[in-house]
């Protein structure tokens, strides 16, 4: 089984904060892999929080490939940075050759281009990045975009910690919001895109669970966007309803919970906005989870959030202090983070709500 | 000593052969009184006893003419083997027996110079059924466990109506934050995803109508299950059509028009919308063929309720006037769209054919969004009457046909745009329940059944050949027929009650199918619930193989 977490913090900090959070939960995991995305970039992404950033993993001749289609597309890379790696013997990690998280410049004609616009060809530039390393074998593209970073590996959390340096703390390293999953999804194949937190445009989302209603919603999610793809995990689903209910249909976040575990049709009928949400209900239907779990999500604006299944058979937690608020599966992680927070604060969400937390740490509950 | 004629029919021809134990019989005449079809009748036999007397043989007879039951040996009043004979006979005399040498579909068609006609299911191919080789095979474990059927909340309801794709939806954001309609929707019901349908007030008995809409209102306003029943082509009583029981029924209209004219002029004083109008454009026991009700069933209140005298009412195979799919859409889904104000959910009923799918495509590609729902109805469906032939050599099976559609729509992105409602045969095992559940898990959101109704009130045929003389206004039990005395031999209350008990057992079935997959809300579509053991179904439909 998964375990989530997530920490976010009015201030920058390292991912050994996430290292530490996943750690003390690994009895509940399988200890297979180790999966982030870093999302409000500080240390020496900081100056650079406007430019897309590729996450990569890669061949020598995968990094080749990338930067060539890159170049041709018009990008002009800013800033290279690859992870100082730490290898040793024992370590149980399944290596790539290159870790690479380059920034660049938007192509000449797109500089001027609106948000919405630079988010499409972005989109795109993954996507056939993503198809061209796949064709060799020669690595995996896990995100594209400003001010996001995403790592993920094959092995012992712990291990992978170590090959990475990520049990130091770094100043030129941080976020101010980190998502982590440790275990590759092994339901399915062990595949690297099949780790969550997943990423899209802005959107990230991991989850602790299963979607029994997955094959309906790959079969309606493969028509409905081109960078709905993969779906080496069930939990994707989960990601791509999140980017259409918020992105493309343009609906406020309470309304992705309506469409992912949709009220009881009698307690629809009850409701002053009861025509909405049966026709969110209905025409929707195919988005619906009905499974055991527990979503954690970013918005695009920074906004983390948490949820679970209408019945509430997979746990969450939120623990905060001032300056940091804390999600995790299980409370032992958030005691591991913030030893000295008031515990009596803490909230375990219901099946019905969602809790978000704002860039100024206010927390909201908004019931369903 | 008679001579022997080859062409005269005996028992031994017929289907049935009544087997009669004289020593049992009282000659109460409770069989003969009983059988519908005259099909047996009181005879005097005359006995030759020869007897001897005395020591040594001196042979004497005795004649006696000896009143006994006789099976008649006619192809018009033949044996149906419905068992009512044996069902009223006090000590065990009598009872049908099933003639495996049987010349009947021969020496029918030689003496009567016509086609066979019954009512019933497709007597063919009755045991082999794809759904028997399916199960769910999706039990959750461990990590996705099952649900507790007794305590969750199941959401155990199918749409009936046009499903807007969401891009479509007229909703904007308003300045609390929440989402507001700013137009209309094509009206969409949430009904129970199985319907009963669609047999024509024409078709049954008036008393078996009653017990049906008796039991849909109790369903409904008693047991909280919004069960729908179909008129069929043929008209409603007006009093139900004023009444408020009105919105528990889906109108019917079909080539015939049938009954239309009455339902037209009650509009005006209509107190409820009906939940739906159905189309009737196809029926898979008998596709290409129309509706036959045969005078002998056309009764005084059959010929109020349609408008029409005393005579064999036939519709028509198809809609005179409707050339194409767009000029149907126009005409008839707007024209009843509009009769009702856009406020009745219109949906079409076809056969299941090798075009279906396309005619699917057509409709879910409508840019108007007027259609409510496809029915599609396989070749396992009963009917009241048809020619034997159609029954058993026309037509389409119902699985792999509503899959293949499901699949059209998923492979255009338009699943759920078009409700999918399928039918024909299923549940014909007694088993609705486990039957709707596969075939929505295939892809259809509801089911629809009639022929089970019917088992439920009563009906003793069979595919087997039992009866199935719906056709001949006969109906032994009092189901299929118009005659007084027949159909006195129904209760309604106790119909009803049967109807409603199974609907309440299924409901709870429903529930032990869904609990063990962890699905609250039915799963449309959900095939990787499925297994088969029939690796040519598995591929066809789609699902995973097990043995
Ligand atoms: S079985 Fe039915 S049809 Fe045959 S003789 Fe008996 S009552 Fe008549
Ligand atoms: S019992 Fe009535 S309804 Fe059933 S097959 Fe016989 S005639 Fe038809």
């Amino acid at each position: 089984m998964c375990r989530i977490g997530a920490i976010k913090s009015k201030n920058y900090f390292h991912p050994s904060r996430i290292f530490l959070l996943m750690q003390s939960m690994q009895k509940g995991h399988d200890n297979s892999g180790f999966a982030m995305v870093m999302q409000d970039l500080g240390g020496i992404f900081k100056g650079f929080k406007n430019y897309p950033t590729l996450s990569l993993a890669c061949t020598d001749e995968g990094l080749k490939i990338a930067e060539d289609l890159l170049h041709a597309a018009g990008f002009q890379r800013l800033l290279h940075y690859e992870p100082k790696t730490n290898p040793q013997p024992g370590l149980d990690i399944n290596t790539m050759p290159n870790y690479v998280f380059e920034t660049f410049m938007y192509p000449r004609e797109y500089q001027k281009a609106s948000a919405k616009e630079k988010g499409e060809i972005l989109v795109n530039m993954r996507l056939t990045l993503r198809k061209a390393l796949e064709e060799g074998d020669n690595g995996y593209v896990y995100s594209f975009w400003p001010d996001v970073l995403t790592l993920k590996e094959i092995g012992n959390p712990q291990d992978i910690g170590t090959y990475f340096n990520l049990w130091e703390p770094d100043k030129n390293f941080t976020a101010r919001i980190i998502t982590a999953q440790c275990r590759q999804n092994t339901n399915y194949d062990i595949v690297r895109y099949a780790a969550h937190p997943f990423f899209l445009q802005g959107y990230t989302v991991l989850a602790n669970g299963e979607n029994t209603f997955y094959l309906k919603n790959v079969e309606f999610q493969r028509k409905l966007h081109r960078g709905y793809i993969g779906f080496e995990s069930d939990s994707q689903c989960f990601l791509y309803t999140l980017h259409y209910v918020h992105h493309e249909l343009e609906w406020p976040l309470p309304y992705y919970k309506h469409v992912i575990t949709p009220l009881p049709f009698e307690e629809i009928s009850r409701r002053d906005d009861k025509d909405q949400l049966l026709a969110i209900r209905q025409s929707l239907a195919h988005l619906e989870i009905n499974g055991p779990n527990t979503i954690i999500g970013v918005l695009p604006d920074g906004t983390l959030f948490t949820c679970c299944d209408a019945k509430k058979l997979r746990p969450v937690v939120v623990g905060r202090t001032d300056d940091y608020v804390v999600l995790a599966s299980e409370v032992c992680g958030v005691n591991e983070v913030l030893p000295d927070r008031k515990w009596e604060k803490d909230i375990y969400p219901n099946e019905r709500e969602i809790v978000s937390v704002d860039n100024n740490l206010e927390i909201q509950r908004w019931k369903q | 000593m008679e001579t022997m004629k080859a062409q005269n029919i005996t028992t031994n021809d017929l289907f049935w052969q009544v087997k009669y134990d004289a020593s049992r019989c009282t000659l109460c005449g409770s069989c003969v009184a009983a059988c519908s079809f005259r099909a047996i009748e009181c005879k005097v036999e005359r006995r030759r006893m020869v007897f001897s007397e005395g020591d040594y043989p001196d042979p004497k007879s005795r004649f006696s003419a000896v009143p006994v039951i006789r099976q008649v040996n006619s192809v018009k009043n033949f044996c149906r083997g419905c068992g009512i004979c044996q069902k009223v006979c006090p000590n065990d005399a009598i009872g049908p027996v099933r003639n495996p040498d049987t010349r009947f579909p021969v020496i029918s068609r030689c003496l009567m110079g016509d086609s066979i006609k019954r009512g019933g299911r497709k007597n063919l191919e009755g045991d082999h059924r794809a759904l028997d080789s399916i199960g769910i095979g999706r039990i959750s474990q461990m990590t996705d466990p099952s649900l507790d059927a007794s305590r969750h909340t199941f959401d155990i309801l199918a749409p009936f109506g046009r499903i807007l794709p969401p891009k479509q939806l007229p909703l904007k954001v308003g300045a609390d934050g929440k989402l507001e309609q700013t137009e209309r929707t094509p009206p969409v019901r949430w009904i129970y995803p199985v319907i009963i349908g669609d047999m024509s007030i024409g078709a049954l008995s008036w008393r078996m109508w009653e017990a049906m809409a008796i039991a849909v209102a109790y369903l409904n306003e008693e047991c909280g299950l919004p069960v729908r029943l179909c008129s069929g082509e043929g008209g409603v009583p007006e009093r139900l059509l004023k009444s408020r029981y009105l919105k528990y029924l889906i109108l019917q209209i079909a080539s015939g028009h049938f009954g239309w004219n009455r339902i037209i002029k009650t509009m005006p004083h209509m107190t409820e919308d009906p939940a739906g109008i159905l189309i009737k454009i196809g029926q898979g026991a008998k596709p290409g063929d129309g509706g036959l009700l045969l005078a002998q069933k056309v009764a005084e209140h059959i010929q109020a309720i349609r408008g029409v005298p005393k005579a064999d009412l036939l519709s028509p195979p198809n809609h005179q006037g409707l050339y194409s799919i767009e000029e149907s859409v126009q005409k008839m889904f707007l024209s009843f769209n509009a009769a009702f104000k856009f406020r009745v959910p219109v949906a079409i009923k076809v056969a299941a054919s090798a075009t279906s799918v396309s005619v699917f495509n057509n409709l879910v590609r409508d840019p108007y969004n007027i259609v409510g729902g496809f029915f599609l109805d396989g070749i396992d469906g009963g009917t009241g009457a048809a020619h034997e032939v159609s029954l058993d050599h026309t037509g389409h099976p119902i699985v792999s046909k509503l899959r293949d559609c499901y699949l059209a729509a998923v492979s255009q992105g338009r699943q759920g745009h078009i409700p999918l409602w399928a039918g024909g045969g299923l549940g014909k095992t007694g088993d609705l329940a486990a039957e709707a559940f596969k075939m929505i898990c295939l892809g259809a959101n509801g089911i629809f059944a009639g022929k089970l109704v019917l088992q439920m009130a009563g009906c003793v045929g069979n595919d087997r050949g039992r009866c199935n003389a719906c056709n001949t206004g006969l109906c032994p039990v009092g189901i299929t027929t118009q005659e007084s005395a027949l159909v006195h031999r129904l209760n309604p209350e106790m119909v009803a009650q049967n109807i409603v008990n199974y609907f309440l057992a299924m409901d709870k079935e429903f529930r032990k199918l869904l609990a063990p997959i962890g699905n609250s809300s039915l799963p449309v579509g959900r095939s990787d619930a499925l297994v088969a053991t029939d690796k040519a179904i598995a591929d066809r439909l789609k699902i995973q193989y097990v043995c």
